[in-house]
């Protein structure tokens, strides 16, 4: 995973509430054994409709996607966020964030940012025309007009995504706790 | 051991914490984890390519279900016969060359304990009170029914209880859905959670795990149990609980995988110290009297979009909050509804009667009951029974109820995800409606361009006789002499 310092970019500005992994990514597209190309299918719905957000030479090339509340509710589908991935997304902005998704997203790379409504009221607008600067070190957002906006940041989770540390190998280094941990399952619960 | 009062939720968490860290993330270990071949490829790619194994391959248990065509799987000859769709029969493929390369017990897609992992995994004895359940899929919740603490998860956490059997997580807060009173004729345990889901939101129980509680609960079945835990993801919480009762013993005892013999009574032991203790507290407690239940039903593109049967379809100009207003028109627009309709009156031209909410032989009674001695209406142009897996469809054969259904003018089909999510082809065409028992009534779930009213076994079935979304109580059961 590589190490996620600041995002600087152009953001598209969705602001939809309720953004559900079925619009993200279409049931269709999950019949693959791989994790790469599904930004073709990204948002599938919505960018069949003309003039579309997604389509808009403005925000091609954007790295950022700022939503509304509730971004990844539905499926654990983990497509979804690789889907983003494909798309060049590297931060998602929004009141808040399904569980799974939020994972799913940490978990490759993607830095999700919870910022209040009338926060990410004011970088959807900022977004129609000008780039936003995230700064993981600082846990700020800023744009070129002298905005500055913290957040909050799981510690843990900011500390693997400065480094891209890889959460499988972290926890096989603690190998001894859950052999000692299933010793006392197997005598506590061996039905289990 | 401490002696603050827990909830069920603490003392599940509290028994599978492996290690616990300053800012309170704990390593839980995980009991039992059940995968599929949708979201197994890349967890068993990315572990190939690390040259990492799987720590416990004895606590896997692994069955095709989300792809699989719902047509006959074998011919006349007892052959199997190929998907057609090319990508699925890969991802079929890819399950079936991992589980024995990486020794996990695997259920094949011919086998008759086949069908919807969250119907297999209780129904084998498999989820068990008192232990984490995982599974690529959110709707894992559903086997916190039984009172274990089941979640979804996404590949890469997959991958990482395939190589650790643990899962880093941060404790969720805590939430109490208290129904008490008497549920009224006609409503079932599908109608009392989309009300919940009706009341809480979409988003409600966020970063929250809900435990069901009160005499409404106590008194369901099982079955009713899973249907309801099934559907805590729709209201934003990662797993639903109810605590284990006898009817939870009853219901475990002498399936395949449970224990037996002395690990059955020390496994009882333990499973009965679990219930919440008296004084413990939740983060957040709703409480919902069980006579404001009325047969339900969704009207737009969310589950929170709840309606009585009797209902009408809502004005959008009548939100209060702009951002719902918006959404509102929305989904009307999508659903092709227009403000002011009674819900009994929209016609509907598919019927699904299926999926892990409600697939199971009381699911499949409840319908039967109404579809005996009546037909499916003219304008009905699919109606399918999709049983949960092969063993409810074969007691549902001992009992007649396929003669039932096809008698009426149902498919009777093979077992799987089907119509709930259109990832196999068993899809609503673009612009038709389907009353489906399914879970999410999203934009494009049941194929592109579908329209899903979200309801119950008995109102899906009501909604198939009578051609439109109908009121199942006004649908006097015809019983064997009709």
């Amino acid at each position: 995973m590589n190490p996620i310092h600041v995002v600087e970019g152009r953001a598209i500005p969705l602001g939809m509430k309720n953004v559900d992994t079925d619009v993200i990514i279409p049931a269709q597209y999950l019949k693959t054994i791989t994790r790469k190309g599904l930004g073709e299918g990204a948002f599938e719905t919505i960018r069949a409709q003309p003039g579309n957000i997604f389509d808009d030479p403005e925000y091609a090339g954007a790295n950022i996607l700022i939503a509304g509340d509730n971004f990844g509710c539905g499926s654990s589908r983990e497509h979804a966020a690789w889907a983003l991935l494909d798309m060049g997304i590297k931060a998602i902005i929004a009141p808040s964030f399904s569980d799974i998704f939020s994972g799913n997203a940490f978990k490759n790379g993607i830095l999700t940012v919870v910022l209040p409504q009338e926060v990410v009221d004011r970088l959807l607008e900022v977004a129609q025309t000008d780039p936003i600067i995230i700064d993981l070190e600082s846990q700020a957002v800023t744009t070129p007009f002298q905005d500055r906006f913290t957040f909050e940041i799981d510690p843990f989770r900011k500390h693997c995504l400065l480094n891209g540390l890889d959460e499988v190998g972290m926890t096989l280094e603690q190998d001894a706790e859950i052999a000692a941990f299933e010793t006392k399952m197997a005598m506590d619960r061996p039905w289990l | 051991m401490t002696s603050k009062p827990r909830t069920l939720y603490e003392k599940i968490w509290d028994a599978h914490v492996v290690d616990r860290r300053d800012d309170g993330t704990c390593l839980i270990y995980i009991d039992r984890h059940l995968i599929h071949e949708v979201t197994s490829a890349q967890a068993f790619e990315a572990l190939r390519l690390a040259g990492r194994k799987l720590r416990r391959p004895d606590l896997m248990l692994a069955v095709p279900d989300h792809n699989l065509p719902t047509t006959a799987r074998v011919d006349a000859d007892g052959k199997r016969i190929p998907i057609a769709d090319a990508a699925s029969a890969t991802q079929l493929a890819t399950l079936e060359k991992n589980a024995p390369e990486f020794g996990v017990r695997y259920i094949d897609a011919v086998a008759a304990e086949q069908g919807i992992v969250h119907v297999v995994g209780p129904e084998q004895g498999f989820s068990l009170p008192g232990t984490t359940i995982v599974c690529g899929d959110s709707h894992t919740s559903c086997h916190g029914g039984l009172g274990a603490l089941a979640f979804g998860i996404g590949t890469s956490e997959i991958e990482h209880v395939m190589a650790t059997q643990t899962l880093l997580l941060t404790p969720s807060k805590t939430m109490e859905v208290r129904v008490e009173g008497q549920l009224g004729p006609g409503v079932t345990p599908k109608d009392v959670i989309m009300h919940v889901i009706g009341v809480i939101g979409t988003a409600g129980g966020t970063g929250h795990v809900i435990e069901y509680t009160g005499n409404v609960f106590r008194e369901m079945s099982i079955e009713g149990r899973l249907t309801v835990s099934n559907m805590s993801i729709e209201a934003g919480a990662r797993a639903g609980l109810v605590a284990p009762d006898e009817k939870t013993y009853a219901y475990i005892k002498g399936r395949p995988m449970a224990p037996t013999g002395e690990d059955w009574n020390k496994a009882l032991a333990w499973w009965k110290t679990l219930p919440t203790d008296a004084g413990a507290s939740y983060d957040k407690v709703v409480v919902i009297d069980a006579a404001d239940i009325a047969p339900s039903l969704t009207w737009g593109t969310s589950p929170e979009d709840v309606l009585p049967i009797t209902g009408v379809v809502p004005d959008p100009a009548n939100f209060a909050d702009p951002s719902k207003r918006a959404a509102a028109q929305k989904s009307l627009e999508y659903m092709g509804l227009t403000p002011g309709t009674r819900m009994e009156d929209i016609p509907v031209e598919n019927i699904f009667i299926g999926s892990c909410t409600n697939s199971r032989i009381e699911d499949l009674r409840a319908a039967a009951e109404v579809v005996k001695g009546r037909k499916i209406a003219g304008n009905v142009r699919q109606a399918l029974i999709v049983p949960g897996s092969g063993l409810v469809k074969r007691q549902a054969e001992e009992e007649g109820l396929d003669r039932i259904f096809i008698d009426a003018g149902f498919e009777w089909r093979e077992p799987g995800c089907s119509m709930c999510l259109a990832m196999n082809p068993d899809k609503v065409p673009p612009g038709e409606r389907c009353a489906s028992t399914s879970n999410r009534n999203f934009v494009g779930r049941q194929g592109p361009g579908s329209r899903t009213h979200l309801v119950s076994p008995a109102m899906a079935a009501a909604a198939a006789v009578t051609g439109h979304l109908a009121d199942v109580r006004k649908l006097e059961p015809l019983g064997a002499d009709a």
